[in-house]
């Protein structure tokens, strides 16, 4: 029995033929090199033969040793660690001057513990991820929104506290400049509108009633749902890139140095601006989409612009305009709210700018059309 | 006792369209020392570097790297003399969207088939070296500068490369910071024998850690030979820059 268990606890192999290993008794003999290459075969054949081993305690002697690297002093440690858990204790002995130089430099301090940081299991990481999803992204917006529209409401009593020419600049930026753009999309989708059911009401005879899918589309949908998307694809980039990169050169920092709230001072003007031009957006929209509505009604049905207008005039209720206005002011907030959230949040360099500019502008883009969505059903 | 030579530079010519860089370099660094190449801005010494790391195609003359002339290298042999030699950039070359430690992994990772559990100790350990175990699963973006050099010279002794380039590794560290990163290149050279190519301004690092120096200016070696004869040189490019050393009686604190 004895000479059985003998047998299996000893053992000898052969790394690339430049490593011998032998397990004799509690000695275990290493002979030759051992470095990067001889260490990846070291410890897997040890791996499997760690069951066998038998023995409580070890004792590496590694007088035969010629060469070791950074590799192989951490495979002995990695080995030894093995031993360890298994509960058998070893040691390393006779190493010759300059082999017992590199253990020194290299063997991790063993009353430190030192190991690698254990990897996040799975149920942990999801966990993590979605703390830090509520945490910083869900509270962080509305932390962020709370201010921006305490400073939004006092400052509009105190008006010594604005930056003068800032509200007019950006009104100018956000609101005036999308004219344009905005005017031109409106008009072709209305008119495409038109167009596309021309067909299908001429089937019916039902020619007239053109006017009411133009006009209720364009009010009630298409007018404030393409004019925010548009702004949030010019201004909430810009707004972004803007803030994150005050960030990045250190501007927002030497702002609040100064004493001065980088919400307030930036970000404020900007709310205002958009809230305040949104709403003349969008009526420059639905004036557009319905008059390219009725262009192509003229065109493709013969309606002639009176009666255009007069059905126009039966049909239109003042709650579609009521809606649009107050939709303006979801979309302005939010999209002025995503863009200083993004901007805010960059990370060091160039690099992070055009991250969060990207993402700022595909989140105001989905918030808007979220709330355009809840906001339809509210006012269906 | 003529020493073995990993580096041997000869006649190297080197111009960018018109501009030309170097007119006529040689030099060369022996085993198991720190060569510091030196020279003010412009004078080359960028362009030398990437001629020895193989990053630009040699036009006149050659450069032999641990006894092989890397013009003649086939894609194979080139990649064979890359993992025999480490790099340490100045801004640290790290991958962004990896962490720390799968940076430092990555030679481990591609060259060798090391157990993971093995490849994350010794990343473990070299992090240690560079006293920088607590960044093991930050992204680079985390990293402060100094941080972010420290863990590019991880990366770069990995995998014990015998000859190891560094590519102004003080710039932007403080002096408390520089002295443990001398330090370091110091032992990587003592215990490993590492053969050490640097090149840098620090005057208080060349103190500490150089053996040999090479001295370029305007496309030319003005300089070659060990630290104490270049401390005494009479050549003027050579003399202004350890002149600055002299008013500051460093050479008192040399002699004690």
């Amino acid at each position: 029995m004895m000479r059985k268990k003998r047998a299996r606890t000893s053992f000898s192999f052969c790394c690339q033929d430049r490593l011998q290993v032998n397990l004799d008794g509690q000695t275990m003999s290493l002979s030759g090199k051992l470095t990067m290459q001889e260490a990846a075969e070291l410890t897997r054949h040890f791996l499997n033969h760690l069951r066998f081993i038998e023995q409580k305690t070890l004792v590496f002697d590694l007088s035969g040793l010629v060469h070791i690297d950074s590799a192989g002093v951490m495979a002995l440690f990695y080995i030894r660690k093995k031993l360890y858990e298994k509960g058998i204790q070893s040691e390393l002995t006779d190493a010759p001057e300059s082999i017992a130089d590199k253990i020194r430099l290299f063997y991790p301090e063993e009353e430190a513990g030192a190991s690698p940081p254990r990897r996040p299991a799975f149920f942990e990481y999801v966990g993590g991820q979605v703390y830090h999803f509520f945490s910083s992204y869900v509270f962080g917006f509305i932390l962020l929104a709370a201010n921006i529209f305490y400073w939004g409401v006092t400052d509009i009593f105190k008006p010594r506290a604005r930056r003068k020419g800032e509200f007019v600049n950006q009104a100018v930026l956000i609101g005036v400049n999308a004219v344009v753009i905005v005017v031109f999309l409106t008009f072709v989708i209305g008119y495409v509108i038109a167009l596309h059911s021309a067909g299908q009401l001429r089937t019916f005879g039902a020619n007239i009633f053109v006017v009411d899918l133009v006009v209720f589309s364009i009010l009630s949908q298409m007018g404030p749902l393409i004019t925010a998307i548009l702004v949030a694809g010019r201004s909430g980039s810009a707004i972004a890139a803007e803030i994150a990169t005050m960030k990045v050169t250190a501007e927002l920092d030497a702002l609040k140095t100064m004493g001065l709230n980088p919400n307030r001072f930036v970000v404020v003007p900007k709310l205002y601006a958009c809230m305040l031009t949104m709403p003349f957006l969008i009526v420059f929209a639905n004036v557009a989409g319905i008059f390219g509505g009725g262009l192509a009604a003229n065109v493709y049905l013969d309606i002639t612009p009176e009666v255009f207008v007069n059905r126009m005039m039966d049909i239109m209720r003042n709650k579609e305009l009521w809606v649009a206005l107050v939709k303006s002011q979801v979309y302005a907030a939010l999209i002025v709210l995503t863009g200083s959230f993004y901007g805010f949040r960059v990370e060091r360099g160039a690099e992070g700018v055009g991250k969060v500019t990207t993402v700022a502008v595909v989140v105001s883009i989905t918030l808007v059309i979220v709330a355009d969505s809840l906001l339809g059903v509210i006012f269906y | 006792m003529e020493k073995e030579k990993v580096l041997e530079v000869q006649n190297l010519y080197a111009a960018y369209d018109e501009m030309v860089v170097l007119t006529d370099v040689s030099f060369s660094a022996n085993k198991g020392e720190v060569t510091v190449i030196l020279g003010g801005s412009g004078s080359g010494k960028t362009t030398v570097l990437n001629h020895l790391l193989g990053l630009l195609p040699i036009a006149k003359g050659t450069v032999s790297l641990l006894g092989k002339n890397v013009a003649t290298l086939r894609e194979v042999e080139q990649v064979d003399l890359y993992l025999q030699m480490g790099v340490f950039y100045q801004n640290g070359g790290l991958l962004n969207s990896l962490t720390v430690a799968e940076n430092v992994a990555l030679p481990l990772n591609q060259h060798t088939n090391l157990p993971q559990d093995l490849i994350d100790e010794i990343v473990f350990m070299k992090l240690g070296l560079v006293n920088l175990q607590h960044a093991f699963y930050l992204y680079p973006s985390q990293l402060s500068g100094g941080m972010m050099k420290r863990a590019a010279l991880a990366r770069a002794i990995v995998m014990d490369p015998p000859i190891l380039f560094c590519d102004e590794p003080g710039a932007g560290l403080d002096p408390v910071s520089l002295e443990i990163l001398d330090k370091l290149i110091l032992n990587l050279k003592n215990k490993l024998g590492m053969s050490i190519i640097m090149v840098t301004h620090e005057v208080s690092s060349i103190l500490r850690v150089a053996n040999r120096i090479v001295f370029l200016d305007k496309g030319v070696v003005v300089f070659e030979g060990p630290l104490h004869e270049a401390l005494h040189s009479t050549q003027p490019a050579v003399n202004e820059f350890f002149s600055v050393m002299k008013n500051e009686n460093i050479r008192e604190l040399l002699k004690g």
